[in-house]
């Protein structure tokens, strides 16, 4: 009896464990029954999880001081599960968001579809402290559809070449301002030090945001392209093999260990930590590197390598929309053009510091004394790439679709991420470059015949 | 005969209905089952019907176009899929290896813990940690702070056996998820064989011992036929829970590289979310239920045993 | 599970020789034991350290095992507004674990005191619905609580908590049922209890390590689940698991965040569960241990 005893007193112990939780928490929780975020005065907010929107969350209050009243609830998700929360949410109308944040991507194919607010007809030409031509040119007009911006940008990005001064001087190379492509693989071959520093460091990580994203910039520039101007695709043609050949073999002689698994972040560690020699990639990063003084200092920036194109930088940038089932449109807009405004960059400077201001959204930025000073080393190459863009001419055989390391159309996503699966297999090894490219060939055939 | 047996025919004896129910004495006896049954069936039968509503449809949610009724054209494309049957043997590759590793270490481990040794209570205590550890949290770390080709601390054990800089997840990329896996469900499975173990007369053990048996006869001959079904028991239980791996996966490779660790799971996420074709991945998941409840009939059928054994402790 | 169990005499060995090797075959128990206990707790206390690391030192080759600890990660953690997350965790994860027990408790009975005719084919069902691959539909789910108006509402987590583990908690009290000797029940029937009263007043007490075991097992599910709550919720009613991944940036990888992140979720569960890891031995042995 004994025994029984003992062990009901456990048993007891546990539960009074639950019992003092289910006290603690009490009410609290059961506020969640309150149901969605549609109530007029919060607005809630679906936000990708990276240090410039937790900078956004920390100075929440001051706007929070000057609405007041007003509440802003952030649902911060890492990029993939963010997307796909606010695509099944917009499009069975789950009308949980007041204020999206999407892409160049998505905007243009949503305004199409009718799920977001144009935003320059409903608030932006009545809003004359919104200051919108101040936006740079290529930005807004890669979220504009039929001459209506339907988001506005927080930050936007190109992509560059950021290297090690010193370990290139070591090596007796120089690299122009505007490499090619061969050129940064022969110096990629001298530097690259197996174990110790990577000649170079690409993305390999799946996801068409990954690993396409640096590969589709190669691939314009080497002439490739993703279809033809009748919607065939052209994944295994000698331009965009070549590319691929040439972008994996790089990858796997002269860059980083494990590259198959690397995405922007994991890169970013790794030039910060001294394993990379040279880094192809967003130009964002810089604004992060700058937060590492050894590294920044020593660190030089050139363009995006080319080889047939002028010029090879992609295009990408996060922006706030409104979608059109928001039961709180007024304040949603009070906050969006609150986060993407010039005030809102200034107050990141004063409080954060300049060199933490969200890049690639305004010329004013570019212009301001104070982050010209904090961003000189790569201000100017950042917004001379970003406005060297043209989305519509970024390959060299004429294309019928609009992106540059994107396809902007609604089944890209699936077929870029089945692409890219296939191309991190090569660069991983599992499979050949032209069994890649064959497979992906097969999946690109029937997204192409949906276009006609 | 065994003792287990022996104990059957007791339990059986004893649980013998003498003649059958009247109507109404079988309803009250249903009664009580039936707020759990009807609460099983609406919440999960009601999705099920929808998702079959829904793979008769072409809906995709990347258009605002109103889903259309296809009949089954959705079906159609299930059967040629390439992927979709590499994501099933995935699965069972997975489901197999994890199962089976986890079950060999978790006899080893339970009969390791079984013996009276300095702080067994402690080491037990650390054992069982990984089954407790949220899966989104353990499965992030093992990709950094553990996998990691240039800092993690799994190259860093090995180093001195001459492994240097494995990029696991890209060379291993199945077999590091398997690891984790096990790592998880190794003391699931342990706990259940401990307490097996420990339900096991000592003193037959040292009577077979004293009359000159060796380890492994009585291993073979009396602890393992005693273990049997709550080895059943954890494999059944492990492969319900393995089958269905998603946060491992989603936090660690997407699927990748290639699609060599889309698992099925995963891939009906993908077809769900990645390409938001709704009904597609709806007639994918009607397919697998299918295939799973068949499955599950044999599966059930041949772990019966679990269920006698049941019976016969009560 | 007792202390006296585990400590269970054993006869004591006869003659010198077989001392030694006893004792030599104890030292090689104790290390076998301890190098397994360590390899499968050394993931855990890696997270553990890394999280009072500064950022810095989390990169570094060979690893850092000494370094002068900081709570800062910690502080940065706190500082995203934890409170509601963990209010959202503690409600669904207990809520539906009192739902699973209320359910639960009577099905059990009707499949081991007093068995329906079919009681196989309604376990089987139970388990069987453990099978079925809930990514298949989480889409319909998804439209069903949103047209019941359960998006982003904490309750919808309850219910779906609640059927994710009935299954087991029914098969789980049903084992323990089953070992209520009969005369206990014979004799409360006699006194003319009804359902309610014998299974609250008899069978409840004399199963109590069950029913504990089987909440344990509930608690450690529901707690740790990350599809349903991040897909269902946003705001109001995200749990532990969706903070824990809000703090995957796509821009900068933090080790020693992630890690004080991770153990933040972690350690209410751990805590429990080495509590009453006895429970759990006992629970998952499905009430088959004497």
């Amino acid at each position: 009896m004994a025994i029984r005893a003992s062990r009901r007193w456990q048993a007891a112990s546990v539960l009074a464990l639950a019992a003092i939780g289910a006290a603690a928490c009490g009410g609290g929780a059961g506020g969640g029954g309150g149901g969605g975020g549609s109530s007029s005065k919060t607005v809630t907010v679906a936000v990708v999880a990276n240090p410039d929107i937790t900078q956004m969350e920390q100075l929440i209050s001051n706007f929070e001081k000057q609405n007041p009243g007003i509440k802003v609830k952030f649902d911060t998700l890492p990029e993939n599960q963010e997307r796909s929360e606010i695509q099944k949410d917009i499009s069975t109308n789950g009308g949980l968001y007041d204020v999206v944040m999407i892409s160049n991507y998505e905007t243009p194919i949503w305004a199409k579809n009718g799920w977001l607010d144009n935003l320059s007809t409903k608030f932006i030409n009545s809003d004359s402290s919104y200051d919108v031509s101040d936006l740079l040119p290529p930005i807004a007009n890669s979220l504009s559809y039929n001459g209506g911006l339907y988001s506005v940008p927080f930050y936007g990005e190109s992509s560059m070449l950021y290297y090690r001064t010193s370990m290139l001087k070591a090596a007796g190379i120089t690299l122009p301002q505007h490499p090619t492509w061969a050129q940064v693989a022969a110096a990629a071959a001298k530097l690259n030090k197996p174990g110790k520093v990577a000649g170079i460091c690409l993305r390999g990580e799946n996801g068409w945001g990954e690993n396409l994203a640096t590969l589709d910039t190669v691939i314009n520039t080497y002439g490739g392209s993703w279809y033809n101007t009748s919607w065939q695709p052209q994944l295994t043609s000698p331009a965009t093999e070549s590319a691929v050949n040439f972008y994996v073999n790089l990858v796997k002689k002269d860059g980083e260990p494990g590259a198959a698994n690397d995405g922007f972040t994991e890169l970013l560690t790794l030039y910060e930590q001294n394993k990379c020699a040279m880094w192809y990639d967003s130009t964002v990063a810089a604004g992060s590197i700058s937060a590492v003084p050894s590294v920044f200092k020593d660190t030089s920036y050139a363009f995006a390598p080319t080889e047939k194109t002028p010029a090879s930088g992609w295009l990408y940038t996060w922006s706030l929309g409104i979608p059109k089932d928001s039961a709180n449109q007024a304040n949603a807009w009070k906050f969006v053009s609150w986060a993407t405004s010039k005030p809102y960059l200034q107050l990141v400077g004063q409080k954060l510091g300049w060199a933490q201001v969200p890049p690639g959204s305004r010329t004013s930025t570019y212009t301001n004394p104070n982050y010209a000073k904090a961003a000189s080393a790569f201000a100017s190459v950042t917004e001379q790439s970003i406005n060297s863009v043209n989305q519509a001419k970024a390959t060299v055989p004429k294309v019928p679709y609009v992106g540059i390391q994107f396809v902007d159309i609604p089944q890209f996503e699936d077929l870029g991420t089945s692409v890219s699966n296939q191309i991190a297999g090569a660069i991983a090894g599992s499979e050949s470059v032209s069994q890649a490219l064959q497979a992906s060939q097969q999946d690109a055939v029937p997204v192409g015949q949906a276009q006609k | 005969m065994t003792v287990i047996e022996q104990v059957t025919r007791r339990a059986q004896a004893r649980r013998v209905t003498p003649r059958a129910p009247s109507t109404r004495q079988r309803w009250t006896r249903r009664l009580p089952l039936l707020p759990a049954l009807i609460y099983m069936i609406v919440i999960t039968q009601i999705p099920f019907i929808v998702t079959l509503w829904y793979s008769l449809q072409n809906w995709n949610l990347t258009s605002n176009a109103r889903a259309k009724f296809t009949g089954l054209s959705n079906y159609g494309s299930v059967f040629t899929n390439a992927n979709y049957r590499s994501s099933l043997l995935v699965s069972v590759e997975m489901t197999a290896v994890a199962v089976i590793v986890s079950m060999v270490l978790a006899v080893a481990l339970a009969l390791l813990l079984n013996q009276k040794v300095l702080g067994r209570g402690v080491a037990r205590t650390l054992l069982i940690t990984p089954f407790l550890i949220m899966p989104v949290a353990s499965a992030l770390l093992w990709k950094t702070t553990m996998l990691d080709p240039t800092y993690g601390l799994v190259n860093w054990l090995l180093s001195p056996f001459g492994v240097h800089h494995v990029a696991w997840l890209s060379t291993h990329p199945l077999g590091s998820i398997i690891i984790v896996l096990i790592w998880r469900w190794t003391p699931f499975m342990t706990l259940i064989v401990l307490a097996g173990l420990q339900g096991q007369p000592l003193d037959v053990l040292e009577a077979a011992r004293v009359d000159g048996a060796g380890a492994f006869v009585i291993f073979r001959r009396m602890i393992f036929p005693h273990l049997r079904p709550y080895i059943e028991l954890g494999t059944l239980l492990g492969s319900i829970y393995i089958v269905n791996t998603f946060d491992e996966v989603y936090s660690m490779t997407q699927g990748g590289p290639g699609t060599s660790t889309t698992n099925m799971p995963y891939y009906l996420y993908e077809q769900a979310f990645q390409a938001y074709n709704i009904g597609g991945a709806a007639a994918l998941g009607v397919v697998t239920v299918i295939i799973v409840m068949i499955i599950a009939t044999f599966a059930l059928r041949l772990i019966a045993s679990v269920f006698r054994f049941e019976e016969a402790v009560g | 599970m007792t202390a006296s169990a585990l400590t269970r005499p054993r006869p004591r060995p006869r003659g010198a020789s077989r001392k030694a090797k006893t004792w030599s075959a104890r030292v090689a128990w104790f290390v076998l034991v301890w190098v397994a206990a360590i390899a499968f707790f050394l993931p855990v206390l890696w997270m553990i350290l890394t999280a009072f690391k500064p950022e810095t030192a989390a990169y570094s080759y060979p690893p850092k095992w000494t370094f002068s600890p900081t709570l800062s990660e910690f502080r940065s953690v706190f500082s995203r507004g934890i409170a509601p997350f963990l209010e959202n965790s503690l409600f669904a994860t207990l809520v539906s674990t009192l739902l699973v027990l209320v359910l639960a408790l009577p099905a059990a009975y009707a499949l081991s005191i007093k068995p329906v005719g079919k009681w196989r084919d309604s376990l089987f069902f139970f388990i069987s619905t453990k099978m079925l691959p809930i990514v298949a539909a989480i889409v319909p789910i998804y439209i069903v609580a949103r047209d019941v108006h359960l998006l982003d509402n904490v309750y919808a987590l309850v219910l779906l908590y609640a059927a994710m583990n009935l299954p087991i908690a029914v098969w789980m009290l049903r084992s323990f049922m089953l070992e209520v000797p009969g005369e206990v029940l014979e004799a409360a029937r006699i006194d003319g209890a009804n359902l309610f009263r014998e299974l609250t007043r008899v069978i409840a007490p004399i199963i109590m390590p069950g029913i504990a075991a089987s909440a344990l097992i509930c608690i450690i599910f529901a707690w740790n689940e990350f599809f349903f709550a991040v897909n269902l919720t946003s705001t109001v009613a995200a749990t532990m698991p969706v903070f824990l991944v809000g703090f995957i940036t796509s821009e900068g990888l933090f080790w020693a965040q992630l890690s004080a992140a991770a153990t933040v979720a972690s350690v209410p569960i751990i805590i429990i569960g080495w509590i009453a890891q006895k429970q759990l031995v006992r629970g998952l042995s499905m009430g088959a241990l004497k």
